[in-house]
């Protein structure tokens, strides 16, 4: 029967199924980071359990981490506690760790695909819920909770049971300016932040294929903003070519016998998919979201939407309640919307990639006076480096941004970066919650061109009348 | 894992599409390395009009009109809630937080995916019911105070006194773990047999999958 690719790297990991549908599914990898383990590592000492295969397992402190004067330690006594915890813990129990001050420490989910460590065909979980990020590379990713990070180091194993599947078809060529992320966030906008609820989401079509890992990442990492635990793309020549060489790749005559192996890591051309959606994105403009859901999101040429307009009441409630946090009004025109802060970063837009588009954006400009704060906080210590020996940092800082050091940063806020109450921020990241940024802050997420177009300007601008 | 046969409680409605879980637990909490405390700061940027940092001991003043802090909805075990209840990251302080709390279970259209599976994993029993069902729920709730409901997980039901006003269903297995209090490790470790012979299969079809465990 043909499968999808979901069936197929669902069926390759079952080791028992029961009679209600619930598998025993097998678990090839997981990444750990400080703020989701703590609480699992102490459940395994209170039973008095090891791992069962430490090796499985790559741990990198991000969360928690500050981003700049590093060599003084974290002053932050619950954030140090926390990283501390994580790196006692990892050599207890023998799970190989980046420390912080490890070139390759950076944001988990940026730190696992550049290591190699996420290949095809895997089954990937972290307590995070980015992990759909890893999809891009045909593995079954997704984020668990506590509980499950326990149970996956005791068994390698979890108790689970087979999405529905959708796949998302992003036909055409994207404009000058547009990418990855604003086809994330159009897909969201169609879907709905639950559309993809109790789905697995392959994407496919030329848009997609003709994407970098780095942009296939950046798409599979929202995937979860749709509600779908789990992002896709096959596999093909650019997954390959990116894996060739990485440090926990195979090599050699295991390189060749894997290869031939991720070769079918592709949905059959007649397999059957719960859902299918299309989209055209030649005419896509890029996305700005304005209320603190990412659903919330309308082209750079729109405008705030009137709520009154809403047929839902539910949603009317909320697009309410939305435009009152933000403070914007309906019928402001998104371009006129001033912002006070701009983040580039993240594991959503936080690799070379990413930071390369915003550099060649910015070049040669000024951030605009009154933008209080513009950070670029690269999402590795080999992204940074990358970066920096092509003169990208040079270039952001002459321009006025602050070049800093890896981790999650303002996306979440743990560290010490983060949002004034009332501030407005341009942001790649992937939340616009409400806090999300610092409590009271106010999130527009963008891609990373947008970003720096809106520290330039001070204000949203159409990134194609620049580029 | 806490068990869950019977719960009846008082309700208190959240009346809230989408509510994530950067609103159930701020982030500022999840610095913690233990799974308890969490419980005083569930809706902390809602429930308090100032905002605090872990380990703060200011004395901060409830928001009167977050639904939580109204008296008549004190001591409430059993949340109503609106669409996509949880979406967001996938913290497990959240349904720790709820549960420290004094909830027990949580009614609702729908759930977002991880959140869900991280409440059964703890004993809080998240309820599906249909749109409809919900919304004379919050209708009942909102006219009638010390309404209260009873969760029979058992029978799959939702009564309201010795009326049924909705059923549910969950997994099989789910059902009999909360009804026993088993976890899943204790349940997966007497599978290591199965799970052995997996790996050697696997090893054989996909070795490069295994290479790193000989480096050590
Ligand atoms: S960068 Fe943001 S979304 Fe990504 S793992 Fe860190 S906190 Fe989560």
């Amino acid at each position: 029967m043909a499968k999808t690719l979901y069936d197929k790297l669902w069926d390759s990991h079952v080791v028992r199924e029961l009679p209600d549908g619930t598998c025993l599914l097998y678990i090839d990898r997981q990444l750990v980071h400080e703020v989701t383990s703590p609480q699992a590592f102490t459940g395994l000492r209170t039973a008095h359990r090891a791992l069962w295969r430490p090796q499985a397992h790559l741990a990198v402190p991000d969360h928690n981490v500050p981003t700049k004067d590093r060599d003084h330690g974290i002053a932050d006594p619950t954030s140090r506690l926390q990283v501390e915890t994580l790196e006692r813990n990892c050599a207890d129990f023998g799970v190989p760790l980046f420390p912080m001050q490890d070139l390759r420490q950076g944001i988990v989910h940026v730190v696992g695909p550049e290591q190699g460590a996420t290949l095809p065909g895997m089954t990937i979980v972290c307590g995070d819920s980015h992990t759909s990020t890893l999809g891009a590379f045909a593995a079954l990713a997704y984020g668990v909770g506590t509980s499950e990070v326990e149970q996956v180091m005791a068994t390698q194993c979890l108790l689970q049971k087979r999405s529905k599947t959708m796949r998302v078809r992003l036909e055409g060529t994207l404009a000058p300016g547009v990418t990855a992320k604003d086809m994330a966030l159009a897909v969201i906008g169609a879907l709905g932040t639950a559309g993809g609820t109790g789905y697995a989401i392959e994407f496919a079509g030329s848009a997609v294929q003709a994407l970098s890992m780095e942009g296939r990442m950046t798409l599979c990492n929202m995937a979860i903003e749709a509600g779908a635990r789990a992002g896709l793309v096959a596999v093909d020549d650019v997954t390959l070519a990116y894996l060739d060489g990485r440090p926990f790749a195979p090599r050699g005559a295991l390189w060749d016998q894997a290869v031939a192996a991720w070769r079918t890591l592709v949905s059959d051309p007649d397999a059957v998919f719960d859902q299918e959606r299309r989209l055209d994105v030649s005419t896509l403009a890029p996305q700005v979201t304005f209320g603190t859901s990412p659903e919330m999101v309308v082209a750079i040429d729109g405008c705030v939407p009137d709520p009154v307009k809403e047929a839902d009441p539910a949603r009317r409630d909320a697009i309410t309640a939305a435009l009152r946090y933000m403070d914007l009004k309906p019928g402001t025109a998104m371009t006129d919307v001033p912002i006070d802060v701009v983040f580039i970063g993240s594991c959503t837009n936080g690799r070379l990639e990413d930071l390369r588009a915003a550099a060649q954006v910015v070049r040669g400009r000024r951030v605009a006076a009154h933008v209080r704060r513009a950070l670029v906080v690269p999402g590795s210590g080999l992204v940074r480096r990358a970066a920096e020996s092509e003169g990208l940092d040079r270039v952001f800082r002459e321009a006025g941004f602050e070049w800093r050091e890896p981790g999650c940063s303002m996306c979440l806020a743990m560290n010490a970066d983060r949002l004034e109450s009332g501030e407005r921020c341009a942001s790649t990241s992937n939340r616009n919650f409400e806090g999300r940024q610092g409590a009271g802050g106010r999130t527009h997420l963008v891609s990373p061109q947008m970003a720096a177009a809106a520290a330039i300007a001070g204000h949203f601008v159409d990134v194609r009348q620049l580029v | 894992m806490q068990r869950f046969e019977k719960e009846t409680g008082l309700v208190v409605p959240l009346d809230r599409l989408n509510v994530d879980t950067d609103a159930i637990i701020p982030k500022q909490f999840l610095k913690a390395v233990g799974r308890a405390g969490f419980g005083a700061n569930l809706f902390d940027n809602w429930r308090y009009l100032e905002t605090a940092e872990p380990g703060d001991t200011r004395p901060r003043r409830p928001n009167p009109d977050f639904v939580l802090n109204k008296p008549r909805y004190k001591g409430a075990s059993i949340l109503l809630a609106r669409a996509n209840f949880g979406c967001g990251s996938s913290r497990e302080h959240a349904p720790w937080a709820l549960m420290e709390y004094g909830i027990r279970a949580i009614v609702a259209p729908s759930f977002a995916d991880i959140f869900y599976q991280n409440s059964l994993k703890n004993g809080l029993l998240p309820v599906v019911l249909p749109e409809s069902t919900v919304e004379r729920l919050f209708q009942a709730v909102e006219v009638t105070v010390g309404y209260t409901l009873t969760i029979d997980l058992r029978a799959e039901k939702v009564l309201a006194g010795d009326e049924e006003v909705g059923r549910f269903a969950i997994d099989p297995f789910r059902r009999d773990c909360l009804l026993n209090g088993l976890d899943d490790i204790g349940w997966t470790l007497q599978q290591a047999a199965a799970i052995r012979d997996y790996e050697a299969r696997r090893r054989g079809e996909a070795p490069w999958l295994f290479a790193q465990d000989e480096t050590t």
